[in-house]
């Protein structure tokens, strides 16, 4: 089982290898970063000035290297799932694809000064959880498992980026299961 | 082993004709931890609902064929029980208030604030949560506490049922006086369940079964190392009870020292520990219950007569069950439909033999008695209907009459000889141990007669 990672319209090169280190020390698999992107257009709804992520899921399948794998799409652009007005990422559940967006974790979206190293914390935690759903995990009530789901940015520092007792538990089963 | 993330076992459907907007929520509720489901327009959804399948029901207000108004009309009448979410865009909004007002939870324009919808959805699960918890709760109380479980409708039984309401919303100490069997501690609890103290504990001492050196510490607690054994503080009866009752069962059998303690205890309503120095205070309703005669325990000397005032202050005296026989038949179907069903037999019956004898039987024992028998005679029954050989009722006393008198008693007697013997006159002489003729005359005196 490898976990593939794939850069969208996501200029920080150093971060997206901090997030393959925290991803790979998480899940204890090799990560992969891909350096094939797809343009985002079509996902793009002018409107809401966001940019689809059901639909960026359904590209990043396509774009899976192999069958027996993850794929995290990584981006900086402000992604929505239809019904919601924002999303911090999206997974599918016990699937094979998940994107993560580090547009709203920043702190000068909210008029803070840049904060580079929360930034990293806050999107390691995000991708970490959202491949944590392709293995079939939800969201947990434990307030610092990083299977906590916050919808402010902020909350997001209360949690860690490990998982609670029965989470691990579960994500073991889970990665044991699948065949390597 | 069953992990579990987390305890959102809510189902949730989601009813709306826009492909992403069913996706985007569905999907969202599954990643929350959620069973949720989707439908496109309301046949599916009508297709996908039984009562108590679905929690939660996210509703778009409008849908091809029967929009969502008519919809939810149609959900609350196969489940009244669900929570209906109106989803609706900001043109509609009025709509959503008036599904409002016809009964739905909340209503979410779209696309809504996911801190919004989670907290809403924790609401709503929060608030069904409590719903049930209370209605569950109400239940067992009415169960366990209900007059309604005090089964009788002699006179004697109607009499002790105004007693129960007479007293029950009163704080007066009640002495309950009755035979072993005769249902006192139902008696006791439902004078405590019909008592503004229902919501505090009923705490039941059985008096008969102290031993003397322990009482106190059965009463009152003790602290840790206040004798040999006493390991831990312990808290005692008293203090259990307090904000409820106490209920004090066989009180005649307490012990002369523990009688001068609970006198105090009920005079100042306050107490120490055994070992202790600390002065505890306590609020509770005392109820006591006897099948002695108390007034005669207390003529002897045995009973503190002063302690006596104090318990008797109101007394409801319950028959024996001889005494209300026109009980005893619905009492039999009482238990007979009670116990069967846990025991798991199909008795559903009396043959008319087994419950003349029922009804004849003098019960010493009392419903006691009689709740244990008809128990015993379901697990023997091989039939649907209990018959007399089921029954566990000594044969001589099947027929002891009311009437006690020595010519009821012998009359009853000769009966029963006659009727085991086939009216055989020479071997129920024998039997009896007078001569036929003396026997012929005891017949017609009696007039008894053979049944054809």
């Amino acid at each position: 089982m490898i976990l593939y990672i794939l850069p969208l319209l996501f200029p920080d090169d150093r971060l997206l290898e901090d997030v393959s280190h925290a991803v790979s020390d998480a899940f204890k698999l090799p990560v992969s970063i891909l350096r094939k992107p797809f343009p985002l257009d079509p996902g793009y709804d002018p409107v809401r000035n966001q940019f689809n992520s059901s639909w960026i899921l359904s590209q990043l399948l396509d774009r899976a290297p192999e069958e027996n794998c993850k794929i995290l799409g990584v981006t900086d652009v402000d992604l929505y799932v239809p019904v919601l007005t924002f999303v911090f990422g999206e997974a599918q559940v016990n699937g094979k694809a998940a994107v993560v967006s580090s547009h709203r974790l920043r702190d000068e979206l909210y008029g803070l000064p840049k904060n580079p190293k929360r930034l990293k914390e806050r999107l390691e935690k995000e991708a970490i959880h959202e491949l944590a759903h392709t293995f079939g995990l939800v969201h947990c009530r434990e307030p610092e498992c990083v299977m906590h789901s916050y919808t402010y940015a902020e909350e997001i520092d209360f949690k860690n980026r490990d998982f609670c007792g029965t989470c691990a538990v579960l994500l073991e089963k889970k990665v044991g299961k699948s065949p390597s | 082993m069953n992990l579990t993330q987390n305890d959102k076992s809510a189902n949730i459907l989601v009813v709306d004709d826009e492909l992403s907007v069913r996706d985007s929520l569905t999907k969202w509720f599954i990643e929350d931890g959620y069973q949720a489901g989707s439908a496109a327009d309301a046949t599916e959804a009508l297709k996908k609902l039984q009562p108590g399948k679905w929690d939660i029901i996210f509703l778009d207000i409008k849908l091809p064929g029967m929009d969502g108004m008519e919809l939810q009309h149609r959900i609350k009448s196969i489940d009244p029980n669900a929570t209906i979410i109106m989803i609706t865009a900001y043109a509609s909004v009025d709509t959503a208030v008036k599904s409002l007002k016809e009964g739905a939870y909340d209503y979410v324009t779209k696309p809504v604030d996911p801190d919004y919808l989670s907290h809403l959805v924790a609401n709503v699960i929060k608030q069904r949560r409590l719903l049930s918890e209370n209605i569950q709760l109400k239940e067992q109380i009415q169960e366990l506490y209900e007059i309604d479980q005090i089964i009788g409708e002699s006179p004697a039984m109607a009499k002790v049922f105004d007693l129960i309401r007479t007293v029950a919303p009163t704080d007066t100490s009640v002495m309950i006086k009755g035979e072993s069997g005769t249902g006192k501690e139902l008696i006791a609890r439902a004078i405590h369940s019909n008592s503004s103290r229902r919501f505090f504990p009923i705490i039941t001492v059985n008096c008969g079964g102290l031993t003397e050196g322990l009482t106190e510490s059965e009463f009152f607690g003790h602290e840790k190392g206040a004798f040999t054994g006493a390991q831990y503080r312990r808290k005692g009866k008293f203090e259990m009870a307090n904000g409820g009752t106490i209920f004090l069962d066989e009180v005649g059998n307490i012990d002369p020292k523990s009688q001068t303690d609970l006198l105090r205890v009920i005079e100042a309503k306050q107490f120490t520990r055994v070992g202790g120095e600390e002065i505890i205070k306590v609020d509770f309703r005392l109820i006591c219950a006897t099948n002695r005669d108390l007034e005669l325990a207390v003529k002897e000397g045995k009973f503190r007569e002063d302690l006596y005032y104090r318990l008797n202050v109101f007394s409801i005296s319950i028959p024996p069950l001889r005494e209300r026989r026109s009980d005893i038949p619905l009492l039999c179907h009482y238990f007979l439909k009670k116990l069967a069903a846990s025991i798991n037999k199909p008795a559903t019956g009396f043959s008319q033999e087994a419950m003349e004898q029922l009804k004849a039987y003098h019960w010493p024992g009392n419903v006691r008695e009689m709740r244990n028998a008809i128990e015993r005679a379901i697990v023997v029954a091989k039939a649907s209907s209990i018959t007399v050989d089921d029954l566990p009722i000594p044969p001589s006393s099947k027929a002891l009459p009311d009437n006690q008198s020595l010519e009821a008693v012998e009359k009853a007697h000769i009966k029963d000889v006659l009727a085991q013997m086939g009216w055989n006159i020479t071997r129920s002489a024998e039997i009896l141990g007078i001569d036929r003729a003396t026997l012929y005359h005891k017949i017609e005196k009696y007039d008894l007669r053979k049944k054809t």
